[in-house]
């Protein structure tokens, strides 16, 4: 990609550790331009309300409401700010509710520095991320098979399943495969590729099919 | 058929039978009992006999071997026959009903008892004793209880009155006077050996709790050694490797805390759905091999022969990954379907060109593909040398277990 000649994303980091939100700078601060920090949701919406960056790192797990309040909060009044979760649980329901909520991709905390520094750059671009473990809830959230009983089905139907090729790519990212890999191994662009994976979390959030919430639900008791 | 020591009431006859068959012992033992009674006491020498010439389950000769190099042995059995003879010969002149019935039947046991006695292992020897205990006590020779007296007499009685009935109703048909006797004569025996069978029995299951104590002690043991000393020794080995330090610690955690509270046993075996299967080989294989996998599953289901054997391929596959790979990371991937489950096991490692595999390796991609072609599933391998491999196995569901889910959920 060419992110020397384009100005660096501006980014702010919303997680409860100062720790690990140094942690993060220090590692990714060549890579980034990290503006601003916030620990606790009122914080945060006011700092990137203020500060308007490109895209927010942002813990799922926050005292106060957690990630979901305040993707919720700044899409209101600046939808054009992006989100990318963070976390260091893999609980399905947390993740499925900030993408639901706005989020633009989900990746684990044990994510290696270039990987989190590529992540956030392709959000910046409006492109999706997704981790082999959300590829994972997905597929597993969207291969329940529609109960007739208590589906409303969206007013646009084709929300409510993967197609093929999408499926084909989500299982190749489960499986620790990177968007190049992906696009080598089913003959596609790269482009292509990330216009699948758009495409899944536009599906993920706009769906109503009630599995997903149920699904979330049934894995909260598991 | 050997005879069985651990279960037995007397030489273990029953209990060998009833293991060689397939019937419960008790079954066997009440057959024994009634043939008895219906036998005229021809059941007893049988039984000897076959204490004698069965031999125990961890003995390697019967008792009767060792009994034919037991001159001295025979001798007494032979001399004791004899007298046994002659007292039977006098009573016959005196006509005593009860002696005559059951003459042969005295003799050949008491040969049968003289030779088990002699040449029995120690342990067989103790429950014999056991058997002759109360005669013991009868005679005096263990101290005289107070109840005892209470007991010998109405046993006594009982056993008079009962066996005067018996007699009696042999010549006067009456149907219910016999059945009166045998009650009474039950009583009677009841009441005299009752005791010592309950004491035979409570040691019987005391016997019984310790060895199930001392299993399961062997048994904690082992699994300690299994996995919890093994992964102390493996994280004192990688001790300059933070990660793999935390790693082996999360596991093995993991793993007590499953065992400890959950009930779950730690050994192969445990798992009963395709999800916990793979948790399973992640768990196992971090533990040993140190290096972390990576799991995404997709639905779940419950298993069966066909999927037991697509999960010990798969973990063959993540075994040899974490061997010979050399790769950070291993990704493994399961995804129930309706018709089929498919598993794919993938590193990046140092692949290998799948055309010229060297011998090693070749065995255990052989015996993958082997247990998946047996249960008719089929097995891919991708692999390019520097580029890591990747092998993917699929196994079709059986009818039964896409009907019992339907779908792919749980």
């Amino acid at each position: 990609m060419n992110s020397q000649a384009r100005a660096l994303p501006r980014v702010v980091l919303v997680d409860d550790h100062g720790l690990f939100r140094s942690g993060v700078r220090a590692e990714i601060g060549r890579q980034v331009e990290v503006v601003g920090e916030a620990e606790d949701v009122g914080p945060a919406i006011e700092v990137i309300d203020r500060l308007l960056p490109d895209v927010v790192l942002l813990d799922v797990h926050l005292p106060g409401g957690g990630g979901q309040a305040v993707i919720t909060a700044v899409k209101k009044e600046h939808p054009e700010v992006r989100f990318l979760a963070l976390s260091a649980s893999d609980a399905p329901e947390d993740v499925i509710g900030v993408i639901r909520a706005g989020a633009r991709g989900y990746v684990t905390k044990t994510i290696s520095t270039s990987d989190l520094a590529d992540a956030i750059q392709r959000v910046a671009d409006g492109d999706a991320v997704f981790s082999h473990r959300l590829a994972g809830f997905v597929l597993d959230a969207f291969a329940a098979a529609p109960s007739q009983a208590d589906v409303k089905p969206s007013f646009d139907p084709e929300l409510d399943q993967l197609t093929s090729r999408e499926r084909e790519v989500l299982r190749l990212i489960a499986q620790g495969y990177t968007y190049k890999e992906i696009a080598r191994e089913l003959y596609i662009s790269v482009k292509t590729v990330e216009s699948h994976v758009s495409s899944v979390l536009r599906k993920l959030q706009l769906s109503s099919r009630h599995q997903l919430t149920r699904w979330a639900a049934e894995r909260r008791l598991a | 058929m050997r005879r069985d020591p651990e279960d037995r009431l007397a030489g273990g006859v029953a209990g060998g039978i009833a293991a060689w068959r397939g019937f419960s012992p008790t079954t066997v033992r009440i057959v024994f009992v009634v043939v008895a009674l219906v036998s005229q006491g021809w059941m007893i020498p049988i039984y000897l006999g076959a204490w004698l010439l069965i031999p125990a389950r961890d003995a390697e000769t019967s008792i009767g071997t060792r009994a034919r190099h037991d001159s001295r042995g025979i001798a007494l059995a032979v001399g004791l026959a004899s007298l046994l003879c002659v007292v039977l010969g006098l009573a016959s002149v005196i006509n005593s009903w009860l002696i005559n019935t059951y003459g042969w039947q005295q003799v050949i046991s008491v040969v049968f008892l003289v030779l088990i006695w002699r040449n029995a292992p120690d342990t067989e020897q103790a429950v014999m004793r056991r058997l002759v205990e109360p005669l013991e006590s009868l005679g005096g020779g263990r101290g005289m209880r107070r109840g005892l007296w209470w007991r010998l007499v109405a046993a006594v009685v009982l056993l008079g009155t009962g066996a005067g009935w018996l007699l009696a109703a042999h010549e006067s048909v009456a149907l219910l006077r016999p059945l009166a006797g045998l009650i009474l004569v039950t009583a009677g025996i009841v009441v005299l050996l009752g005791p010592w069978w309950l004491r035979i029995a409570r040691d019987l299951v005391l016997e019984r709790s310790a060895r199930a104590r001392a299993e399961e002690r062997a048994d904690i043991s082992a699994r300690v050694h299994d996995s919890v000393l093994q992964t102390l020794a493996l994280i004192q080995r990688r001790a300059d490797d933070p990660q793999q330090v935390v790693q082996l610690a999360r596991a093995q955690e993991r793993e007590l805390r499953a065992w400890l509270f959950e009930g779950r046993t730690l050994g192969d075996g445990d798992a009963t759905t395709v999800v916990e299967g793979v948790r399973q080989i992640q768990r196992d294989v971090e533990a040993r091999h140190g290096v972390p996998v990576e799991v995404v599953t997709v639905g779940d289901c419950p298993l069966d022969d066909d999927l037991n054997a697509l999960l010990a391929a798969a973990r063959e596959a993540t075994v040899n990954a974490a061997k010979w790979s050399g790769a950070s990371v291993i990704s493994v991937y399961a995804e129930v379907e309706p018709k089929q489950v498919e598993v794919a096991v993938r590193d990046r490692g140092k692949g290998f060109d799948p055309d010229a595999v060297p011998g090693d390796r070749k065995g255990l991609a052989q015996s993958v593909h082997g247990r998946m072609n047996r249960h008719g599933g089929s097995v891919t391998v991708q692999s390019a040398v520097g580029e890591g491999t990747k092998v993917t196995l699929r196994m079709p569901r059986s009818a039964a277990s896409a009907a019992a889910k339907g779908g792919s959920r749980r």
